[in-house]
């Protein structure tokens, strides 16, 4: 009775039990020791041994081609400005711009050639991610619901269309906690300019790394790509460290007394973080600080990796992250939205990921931390077999496409070198292996020990999940 | 409803220590136990979370997915309780017992793969007595209509009082003493207008004697137009009002109207029912009223896509989901958007129901998504229908520019028919008139530039989206799964079954029927809900604690008689908001100090005893407009459009598109940067950091509660932002020109900003700390330079001392007590 009207906060228990621990415990053991709340324990404990403790969320914003870079079809150059078949199409709904208009084929001109030990087909444009294939975990067979990219977008990175669901690195925070006590769990990069061109480009929003209704606690911390890395990290001017520190020593003295005065531990909590906030004025600039790093590591991740804000850059900063022990870092590359002049377009998106993309891997791998840690590649969905705009062999345009699309996996447990998932000869519908959006998140919490169906929270009435309410898999078959 | 006893404020005219005694002694007498001993079990509070958490997903009111034809959820008739799951009185025999108790994993429910926790001991017990009790179900108590509580005649106990005091006893615990006047007057102040007391104001309540002084107090606050501001803040993340469209591009959007006229309501203190019907349907009055219309732009706040890439019919049926959402969040605090794909797994709402309600919303005569990105409309964020509101000065100055456009368009139209009717062959023409040829081009750059003066003006003009019903009425249709292509059968306009009927003489009802159906004294949620809103606003947590929620999965009441009490007594004084408010600050359980000892804050972290007063941290917006009114920055202008104060650079670039529009931050300057926080413009995809920061919602929901946390990113901001350390600043500087000594300074700044006074230790730790940061920035004058470099020296104040002040304010701007509600 009492726990029903009261309800329990366990974020309140834990806080306190952080207080009378006096924070004096290393936060990796409390991270794998106490868990954030009953359910996640549940869901912990009901889990597999987890394969995978940090994962980095490699979002390709705006839906590459999955035709023109993962997906091989190489019969449907025989199928050049062909009408789509209806019997493939099965007047599927389309968007507005397609709609109503004929659906000719375009081939890729991208030319695939199989690579590594394991022969999978990889895309000429992806010459430095095709030497890693052997660890790639490459699914042509992802699918979603939206055909727009805000629903989409916010599909993959909440489990939910609707606005303001928690996103992945939120939950997977308020399911594991942390592992490191000065810096946060769930940060994210956004890249600040992209090579293909300006024009198709889309929009992000805040509620990408949103906690919902999760403890705010939970919610992403975005690093900026120009001034302070986390916002108002830096002392402003006119207050150096010494005189923080010493403001700081009578703020403290005096919300201590006020503690004694009042008896409400929430005083307590406010000490410890104006604490950690301290603490991260110097371990955040440390983590951003590259400049200790060797030239050959460099040199691993590409010419782009000097340029504050580039994915290089936001790549290397993430190899640092896990370093560090940050639990969830999502990394958002925009610029992939190539409706029309997509030849012209595409290469330069290439360019920006394919090297960090396979230094990360490699780096990662050279420091042992690839085996923990789940890399994953993917946009919000696929392109259209059909062109949208000029149609040429070598010019064409795609639209948007939630019925398939491709991405990849890496590390933490994954398969390399194998591809997962079949589509038509057109890569326009699954055939085989279907993975949707909710069975990658699933996959996901599996690898990090956490059974997706356990990690709930109560709000408006339900027990929300990541995975929502249809049914969800893990797709074993690409687990090591 | 005459029957409702009037409030017993009087009582707060007694010295506490006569009320103490009186309280004591009815303690001693009172035999009454509305409650219950823990041996008689109630369904509603007992059993009912239990069986909705762990049974009713698959034996509940959502046909699809009965299992075994049998729902829990109801006693009696077809697949009830009764049938034979339940054996009144035998626990033995009844299966649902059994079946909980089993060891079997393929028997014991629930079952393990329906991933449900699993009873527990204590649980199971509570099953086994109740139903050897009889099994009584009882009809879910927040579909109920409210029922004025017994009232004992307790002298001198206020209902609220009453009602608190009541469940304290059967917990075994006393309330706390009174705050002291210090804690009164700043408690006060922020609750009923989100602002900290002057000192003048602190020092008007601590000279007044007289009993009547903390009414005074609490009439005065209540009657300060920043009341209406305060109180539209909370109804604003119930709207999720905002500034751009949330979707696809994120264009402004224009709703500012909406928002003055909020805040007009609360300060006029327009009756409740009257706040529902015009927002619901303002513009079904006879002869609307500006204000009735602006309020029906209600129905425009939700997010809405811009043109271009979704399918139109999608976009429509999103549109109406979203409002019918809302209403059922902010009227009636239902969950009926669960109803979208499939009956409701928990309460009563079939998806028949929820598209019933959809019925009455699906009639917007209006574009399902918002404008192209150019003309007059764009640029005013503005989407048909809406009414412009000029000022009279603009109304006169539009008709002159109107008239020179129509005066240019006849000149025009009048060359034209010259020329037609001159009937020669073009080329004649052409050839022996050019000068007439010239003539009307002339005529029609000036038509142009009429036409551009005039919608350059059109931009200065502020004006209201509204609702607006198509004469012909839309059908709507239950939508199969949810999907806005599936169309099943048609639905006609109804309000769900088990609420009490609407009453309606039209064939077809209409949104104003709804709206009084909403408001009838007969419906149970809405006078519940809203009552439940105001109390989580001043006591920190509702009575019911999932405000957005009064349905099964909601929370039970913590005090449910109180509850009644309040919402009839709304109800029953003409909603009227001001006065139901005032009586919950009387209460002396409001007036109650908030500290305590460390073991009652761990036994009832969240005070939903309410032994003390509750401590809480005060939302993002109260912190910043705290620190801009105590350091004189604050511009107490009401109304108007939303302004930009200053950001961290790039925020907007990093996630807008090309076209987005406004795309890039653009930060106001002067009097517009202190403006109060809820004039702050709201982008939906990256909101003000200064206050997401601090748990404000992103507004793409209704929000009825916000989460409170406390992180390193708040402390960050608190400790660093630079508007807030140039009004620690600005104090500092405000103070030492009084030329007071170094300890009234320091305590002039403390009173300021905290309202209370510092103790002698507090003093001794605040001389240390100016003195050692003086003799820093003595030795280091360019930080002093750069800390404060934007102000203004007083007379005979250094840098260095300057500085060293501005951290002693920005320290006691950082203290606990600062941000926090107590």
């Amino acid at each position: 009775m009492q726990e029903r009207i009261f309800g329990t906060d366990w974020a309140l228990a834990r806080r306190q039990f952080l207080q009378t621990s006096g924070m004096g415990i290393g936060a990796a053991v409390l991270g794998s020791m106490l868990p954030q709340n009953l359910r996640a324990q549940a869901a912990a404990e009901s889990a597999v041994k987890p394969a995978a403790k940090r994962v980095i969320f490699l979002f390709m914003a705006g839906a590459p081609s999955q035709i023109d870079l993962f997906d091989y079809k190489p019969d449907l150059v025989n199928q050049f400005r062909k009408p789509l078949p209806p019997s493939v199409s099965m007047g599927q709904r389309v968007t507005a711009m397609t709609k109503g208009k004929e659906q000719l084929v375009a081939p890729s001109k991208y030319k695939f050639s199989q690579q590594g030990d394991s022969g999978i087909w990889m895309c000429e444009l992806l010459p430095h991610l095709s030497r890693v294939a052997d660890d790639l975990c490459i699914v042509n067979s992802f699918n979603t619901n939206a055909i727009n990219h805000d629903p989409a977008k916010t599909f993959v990175c909440t489990g939910s269309e609707i606005p303001g669901r928690a996103s992945m690195g939120a939950w997977i925070s308020y399911g594991l906690g942390s592992m490191n006590r000065d810096l946060p769990d769930f940060i994210v990069l956004n890249s600040a300019f992209w090579t293909g061109g300006t024009r198709n480009v889309q929009a992000l929003y805040s509620r990408l790394w949103g906690s919902g209704p999760l403890p705010s606690k939970h919610q992403g911390v975005k690093f900026q790509t120009s001034g302070d890395p986390v916002l108002f990290l830096s002392n402003p001017r006119g207050i150096d460290s010494n005189i923080r520190r010493r403001m700081l020593d009578t703020l403290g003295e005096i919300n201590q007394q006020h503690f004694e005065e009042i008896g409400d531990p929430e005083i307590e909590t406010t000490i410890a973080q104006q604490e950690m906030a301290f603490r991260m004025q110097s371990s955040v600039p440390e983590l951003t600080d590259i400049s200790q790093e060797p030239q050959h590591v460099l040199d691993l991740y590409g010419p782009e990796v000097e340029k504050t804000g580039s994915f290089a850059r936001n790549c290397l900063l993430a190899r640092r992250m896990i370093e560090r022990d940050v639990r969830f870092i999502q990394i958002f590359h925009r610029g992939w939205d190539h409706h029309t002049i997509l030849p012209k377009q595409l290469p330069g998106q290439c360019f920006d990921v394919d090297q960090p993309c396979a230094a990360l891997i490699q780096d990662l791998k050279q420091r042992n931390l690839l085996e923990d840690t789940l890399i994953v590649f993917s946009g919000e969905f696929g392109r259209t077999a059909y062109c949208q705009g000029t149609l040429e062999r070598d010019d064409y345009g795609r639209d948007h496409h939630p019925r398939c699309f491709s991405g990849w996996l890496a590390g933490g447990g994954i398969r390399g070198g194998m591809m997962y998932g079949q589509t038509d000869e057109f890569s326009y519908n699954v055939v085989a292996d279907s993975v949707h959006v909710r069975d990658l998140h699933a996959t996901m919490l599996h690898q990090l020990g956490i059974d997706h169906e356990r990690l709930t929270f109560p709000f408006q009435g339900l027990d929300q999940k990541l995975t929502g309410v249809e049914p969800a898999r893990v797709v074993r078959e690409i687990i090591s | 409803m005459s029957d409702s006893p009037e409030p017993q404020t009087t009582a707060l005219n007694l010295p506490p220590i006569t009320m103490r005694s009186i309280f004591l002694a009815a303690a001693w007498i009172s035999s009454i136990a509305t409650y219950g001993s823990a041996q008689e079990l109630s369904f509603n509070r007992d059993i009912r979370p239990l069986l909705s958490d762990r049974c009713f997903h698959c034996h509940g009111p959502d046909e699809q997915d009965r299992q075994a034809g049998l729902r829990l959820d109801r006693a009696e008739g077809s697949g009830g309780a009764y049938e034979w799951a339940i054996v009144p009185g035998s626990p033995q025999k009844s299966e649902l017992y059994a079946r909980i108790m089993s060891d079997d994993p393929d028997t014991v429910m629930p079952p393990p793969d329906s991933h449900k926790q699993p009873l527990t001991e204590q649980e199971k017990e509570r099953v086994r007595k109740w139903i050897e009790q009889g099994a009584e179900y009882q009809n879910f108590w927040a579909f109920e209509a409210p029922v004025m509580p017994q009232l004992s005649a307790e002298l001198g106990v206020a209902p609220i009082d009453f009602f608190v005091r009541q469940r304290l006893r059967q917990e075994g615990l006393a309330p706390s003493a009174p705050a002291e006047k210090r804690a009164l007057i700043r408690r006060l102040s922020f609750d009923l207008t989100g602002l900290p007391p002057t000192l003048a104001e602190i020092n008007d309540f601590l000279s007044d004697d007289s009993p009547a002084a903390y009414e005074r107090v609490v009439d005065r606050l209540l009657n300060s137009p920043h009341y209406g501001e305060h109180m539209a803040k909370y109804w604003l993340d119930l709207v999720r009002f905002a500034d751009t469209n949330g979707i696809h591009h994120d264009h402004y959007r224009e709703l500012s109207t909406y928002r003055d006229w909020v805040i007009r309501a609360f300060n006029d203190n327009l009756p409740y029912d009257d706040f529902v019907r015009y927002q619901l349907a303002g513009d079904l009055y006879p002869q609307p009223t500006k204000d009735q219309l602006i309020a029906s732009g209600f129905h425009r706040l939700h997010l809405i896509i811009d043109v271009g890439t979704a399918l139109p019919e999608e976009s429509f049926t999103r549109n109406v989901l979203d409002r019918v959402t809302s209403v059922g969040t902010a009227f009636m605090g239902l969950t009926v958007q669960c109803a979208v794909c499939h009956d409701h797994k928990y309460d009563p709402i079939t998806m028949r129901d929820f598209y019933s309600l959809y019925a009455f919303f699906n009639n917007i005569d209006a574009e399902p998504e918002t404008g192209r990105r150019s003309g007059t409309d764009f640029q005013r964020g503005l989407q048909p229908p809406y009414i412009n509101l000029p000022s009279r000065e603009q109304t006169l100055r539009l008709a002159d520019l109107s008239a020179e456009v129509a005066a240019a368009k006849a000149r025009l139209a009048s060359l034209k028919a010259a020329l037609k009717s001159t009937d020669l062959p073009d080329s004649v023409l052409d050839e022996s008139d050019a000068g007439f040829a010239e003539l009307v081009k002339q005529a029609e750059q000036v038509l142009k530039a009429a036409e551009t003066e005039h919608d350059r003006y059109l931009l200065s003009i502020p004006a209201a989206m509204i609702m607006k019903e198509r004469t012909e009425v839309r059908p709507a249709h239950i939508l199969i799964r949810g999907a806005y292509d599936k169309p099943g059968d048609v639905v006609p306009r109804a309000t769900p079954a088990f609420l009490p009927p609407m009453d309606s003489s039209a064939d077809t009802p209409s949104r104003m029927d709804l709206a009084n159906w909403l408001v009838d004294p007969q419906h149970p949620l809405t006078a519940r809900v809203a009552v439940n809103r105001f109390w989580q606003q001043l006591f920190g947590v509702g009575i019911v604690r999932t405000a957005e929620d009064f349905g099964a999965q909601g929370e039970w009441p913590s005090h449910p008689e109180l509850l009644d009490y309040l919402a009839i007594r709304f109800q029953s004084n003409g909603w009227n908001v001001r006065q139901i408010i005032k009586e919950m600050v009387m209460s002396e359980t409001y007036q109650q100090e908030s500290s305590a000892t460390p073991e009652a804050f761990q036994s009832d972290p969240n005070n939903r005893l309410l032994a003390r007063a509750s401590r809480f941290r005060m939302d993002s917006e109260l912190i910043r407009d705290q620190v801009l009114a105590s350091s004189g920055l604050l511009s107490y202008r009401l109304y108007g459009k939303s302004v930009k104060p200053p950001q961290p650079a790039g925020l907007w670039t990093a996630v807008s598109m090309p076209s987005s529009y406004p795309k890039e931050f653009q930060a106001d300057e002067g009097e517009a940067i202190y403006r109060r926080s809820l004039y702050t413009f709201w982008k939906r995809g990256m909101p003000p950091p200064q206050m997401t920061i601090l748990n404000a919602p992103s507004r793409e929901e209704c929000i009825a509660r916000r989460e409170r946390t406390n992180t390193p990113l708040q402390a960050l901001l608190l400790l660093n932002e630079q508007e807030y350390l140039k009004a620690a600043c600005n104090l500092a500087a405000n103070v030492l020109e009084q030329d007071g000594s170094e300890l009234e300074t320091i305590r002039t700044i403390y009173e300021t900003i905290t309202t209370q006074l510092p103790t002698d230790k507090e003093c001794v730790a605040f001389q240390s700390l100016l003195s050692d940061l003086e003799a820093t920035y003595h030795t280091s004058p360019e930080l002093a330079q750069s800390l404060c470099g934007d102000i203004t020296l007083p007379k005979g104040i250094t840098a260095e001392r300057l500085a060293a002040y501005t951290l002693l304010a920005s320290t006691i701007y950082n203290l606990d007590i600062t941000k926090t509600r107590q």
